[in-house]
């Protein structure tokens, strides 16, 4: 934050170092606003909550993450209830007319019958149409195809989210708790994999696992990508299992494993959270690489990287069979980046946001009065 | 230190080996190296299999084969490095040499970019935090951020690649672009520069007339066709930059500094004939060393002037000087223009999509400007994709740092002393705000050689990021564990660098041994 700096004297270059330091005594000494009387606000409005209630209350005031929140249910329920389920001997038909293995006629060369111009404005009127994505040059749904591609998509990012932050959460709390040579195995173990560059370890594996289907792909990618977890839990236990709470455990005689689940990994749920829902975005991206490179989700499935790869070379003449996949991943990526952002705000504290406007005004209010106090007394 | 470093590069080669060999594992059953010849209808199937088994030791399983790479390896003690042979018999070490050279030269513009362009927009963002400006630049960044590589690729191909060299068959701007550009340009700029509202009205107004103007003049003579700076723009862009540098490194106050940056800016217009005769006569090497002198003469200049403190003049001369000869070799690279894209191998479409370089251009010429133009041109689009996502990155990275410096006491201190905002900024937070950025820079350099797998694919540039992908698709082990065995122990030297330099930096961070 810049402080605005009011004109004031240069200081006399002559003088020594003891003429500024009494200065800046005085200052602090003579300092009305206080950091008490500010944090006095941000303290009465989460006066008798718990823990868990303050996170939520920040998280909803970070208004991009609520509006992505929104935007990713939205979309997770389209997505799912337009196709409907077919998984695991599931079957759900969607509401959506077409199957994405349907192969229709090709109507008005493919081209999206989607139209959002009203007609007063020249356009062909707000209308949804048969196929508003557009069709492929066999007569694939696009829609169909989109939405089944979100579906996989999205399984493989909630279960690579799932797998390695159980992973990544075990070896760090395992790591850091035990220290000694219990940490430096794991840990090398973890440099092994750290070094092993992110895409290539998972275009690797997905040139092997990706024909054993979707979510065999995606149990595999989680064991690829729990490196980066590990260490931050690592780092965030070591410094937590030197707390007093711990030693109070310790002398109570909990046991080990019960000191780590109970005591000290529920205050480290913060940087779990965090760093689980960042990865789970970056995985969106990894799947959409490796699936642009063509060792993704393999056919009869489609994902949206899948889709990307078949039709990169269809973009001059059929541009929406690139867009919409492509659309999607960045809705899906950025999404799920601004929650993580609005979820690190509300569990970390010390990196502060700009207060919305009636908190601003009460602390301005409660500096005014501070000063008023200052003066008088 | 020495042990300290012992131990570090042992703890690294260990940890190296053993990631080779899970990827020489992985890799090795990623597929049947064997696949296109069982299915092929060649007569001699049985022959092309056997060969093939016993070029690449395919009888040996993989657990042990990974032995005999790793002897090859190791050979490299008695100065035979053998990373073994590809599937089509080619020498892996012939090919990493190739591809690393092609990929180095994509990449070192791309990430030099995105951190030049990062630091600046993080430490502007971070000046004006919860500004218009921030939200904005924060927002997009988000943005960025999430677009996946390919998706940018291909539409820079399409739209600014393919759109551009349409635009080049007539270049002109209609006046609603224009209008927009300058609308865009005030606003961006009150929002950076910041101030009352008639300060940001004032602001808005000379950066939006300043853009229309430009846009205007370059519309007019269609200059695009046919660029140059000229004497003139070069005088007026170098007294600008002889002002900012100033500004920025000492303060206008300094006037000392102030005229060393102007005699710079005098010298470089008086060279700007004889440079522009000698240019054709050129190559890089030379044109490099006139870089060293440019610099050296700057300092020289800086140190006559003298004044309060010779140092900040000559950081002032070398900065100035080295700005103007960019601009000097910028025009002169303009002057080229025109040449190169109405030329018969060119006609008319410079922007290239794809491949590192137009083929067969060394037939047609060999002049030095020629062909960085060439490079420029096949340059341009890839940067661009590479530099739009990873700038994202950096300017939130070194917002956060400089935020972070910003709230340290001694920023107060500073400020409470009467320094200045500039130096309190300049000189105090900005190159505290560097260290931790550093790290990164160093971290990235090192991912640098593993090329831009997807980018490299898209713009058809063979780098290390193709070989890599045709090695995994033909599951050609021995090239997948050169290009492993590159890009890891690279990564593993910087990520020493790092550590090195983050001590080096901050003294309050010592070595533990």
């Amino acid at each position: 934050m810049t402080i605005p700096l009011s004109p004031q004297p240069p200081l006399n270059e002559g003088e020594g170092d003891a003429d500024r330091d009494t200065l800046s005594d005085d200052t602090i000494l003579k300092d009305p606003v206080g950091e008490k009387s500010e944090n006095s606000i941000e303290l009465k409005e989460i006066e008798g909550l718990s823990q868990g209630r303050i996170v939520i209350r920040r998280f909803f005031r970070h208004r991009g993450a609520l509006i992505s929140m929104i935007v990713l249910v939205a979309v997770i329920v389209v997505a799912f209830t337009s196709e409907g389920i077919d998984a695991l001997g599931i079957k759900i038909p969607g509401w959506w007319k077409y199957n994405y293995d349907f192969i229709g006629s090709v109507v008005n060369g493919g081209h999206p019958t989607l139209s959002v111009v009203p007609e007063w404005l020249g356009g062909q009127g707000i209308r949804w149409g048969d196929h508003p994505f557009g069709q492929d040059e066999i007569g694939h749904d696009t829609f169909a195809q989109v939405m089944r591609g979100t579906q996989s998509s999205l399984m493989i990012v909630f279960v690579v989210g799932i797998v390695s932050t159980f992973i990544g959460v075990v070896v760090g709390a395992v790591s850091g708790f035990f220290r000694g040579a219990i940490d430096t195995i794991l840990m090398r173990i973890t440099d092994v994999f750290i070094i092993i560059p992110l895409l290539v370890l998972t275009a690797v594996l997905g040139r092997t696992y990706s024909h054993s289907g979707p979510f065999v792909l995606a149990i595999v990618l989680g064991l690829a990508s729990w490196t980066g977890l590990a260490r931050l839990v690592r780092g965030d236990v070591l410094g937590l299992r030197e707390r007093e709470f711990v030693d109070a455990a310790r002398v109570a005689g909990a046991s080990a494993r019960r000191i780590m689940f109970v005591h000290i990994l529920p205050n480290s749920i913060g940087v779990v959270i965090v760093n689980a829902t960042l990865l789970m975005s970056a995985t969106i991206l990894t799947e959409a690489a490796i699936g642009f490179l063509g060792f993704g989700v393999k056919a009869p499935d489609v994902s949206l990287g899948k889709l990307i790869y078949d039709f990169e070379t269809a973009f001059t003449v059929r541009p929406w069979l690139f867009w919409w996949p492509g659309v999607l991943i960045v809705i899906i990526a950025l999404t799920i980046n601004f929650i993580g952002d609005g979820l690190r705000d509300a569990f970390d504290p010390r990196q502060k946001r700009a207060l919305n406007r009636a908190a601003r005004l009460a602390k301005a209010e409660a500096r005014a009065k501070a000063r008023v106090a200052a003066a008088t007394s | 230190m020495l042990t300290f470093l012992s131990r570090r590069l042992l703890a690294s080669l260990l940890v190296l080996l053993a990631a080779s060999y899970v990827v020489y594992i992985l890799s090795a059953n990623a597929g049947d190296p064997l696949d296109d010849l069982r299915t092929t209808t060649a007569k001699n199937k049985e022959e092309l299999i056997q060969q093939r088994i016993a070029l690449l030791h395919l009888d040996v399983p993989a657990p042990l084969r990974y032995f005999i790479w790793l002897g090859g390896v190791l050979k490299v003690f008695i100065g035979q490095f053998d990373l073994g042979k590809s599937r089509s018999g080619q020498n892996v070490t012939d090919m990493l040499a190739s591809a690393v050279g092609v990929t180095v030269q994509l990449l070192i513009t791309a990430t030099l970019l995105a951190i030049i362009f990062g630091i600046l927009i993080g430490i502007t963002t971070a000046l004006r935090q919860y500004s218009g400006y921030d939200y904005t630049v924060t927002t997009l960044s988000f943005l960025f951020f999430s677009l996946p590589s390919f998706f940018v690729a291909v539409i820079l191909k399409q739209y600014v690649g393919i759109g551009f060299n349409n635009f080049l068959q007539a270049p002109g701007f209609p006046w609603w672009v224009i209008l927009l550009a300058a609308l865009i340009a005030g606003a961006v700029w009150q929002g950076i520069l910041g101030g009352n509202a008639r300060r940001r009205l004032i602001t808005a107004a000379i950066a939006g007339g300043a853009t229309a103007v430009v846009m205007t003049y370059v519309s007019l003579t269609v200059w695009f066709s046919n660029p140059s700076l000229g004497i003139a723009m070069l005088a007026v862009l170098g007294v600008g930059v002889a002002f900012l540098v100033t500004t920025l490194t000492s303060g206008l106050a300094n006037r000392k500094s102030l005229y060393t940056g102007l005699t710079v800016v005098a010298i470089g217009l008086a060279v700007y004939y004889p440079f522009n005769l000698i240019s054709d006569y050129l190559t890089i090497w030379s044109v490099i060393g006139l870089a060293v002198l440019t610099v050296a003469v700057g300092l020289l200049v800086g140190y006559l002037w003298g004044g309060t403190d010779r140092g900040v003049s000559a950081r002032t001369g070398a900065l100035t000087a080295f700005l103007v000869g960019f601009l000097i070799v910028v025009d002169r690279l303009m002057r080229s223009w025109n040449n190169y894209a109405t030329s018969d191998i060119i006609n008319g479409r410079p922007i290239g999509t794809v491949g590192s370089g137009t083929p067969n251009l060394s037939d047609v010429t060999t002049n030095f400007w020629i062909e960085s133009v060439d490079s420029f041109t096949h340059l341009l689009l890839p940067t661009m994709s590479l530099v739009l996502i990873s700038l994202a990155a950096y300017s939130r990275y070194s917002r956060a740092s400089l935020l972070d410096v910003l709230n340290q006491d001694y920023i107060r201190t500073a400020r409470a002393k009467g320094l200045n905002e500039r130096t309190v900024i300049m000189r105090h937070a900005f190159r505290n705000a560097l260290i931790p950025i550093t790290t990164i820079v160093a971290f990235d350099f090192g991912g640098l050689v593993g090329g831009a797998i997807i980018t490299e694919i898209i713009f058809a540039w063979s780098g290390m990021g193709k070989l890599f992908n045709d090695a995994l698709r033909l599951v050609d082990v021995n090239p997948l564990m050169g290009f492993f065995l590159v890009t890891g122990s690279v990564a593993v030297l910087f990520n020493l660098l790092a550590d090195l330099s983050y001590t080096a930096l901050d003294p309050r961070i010592r070595v533990t041994v």
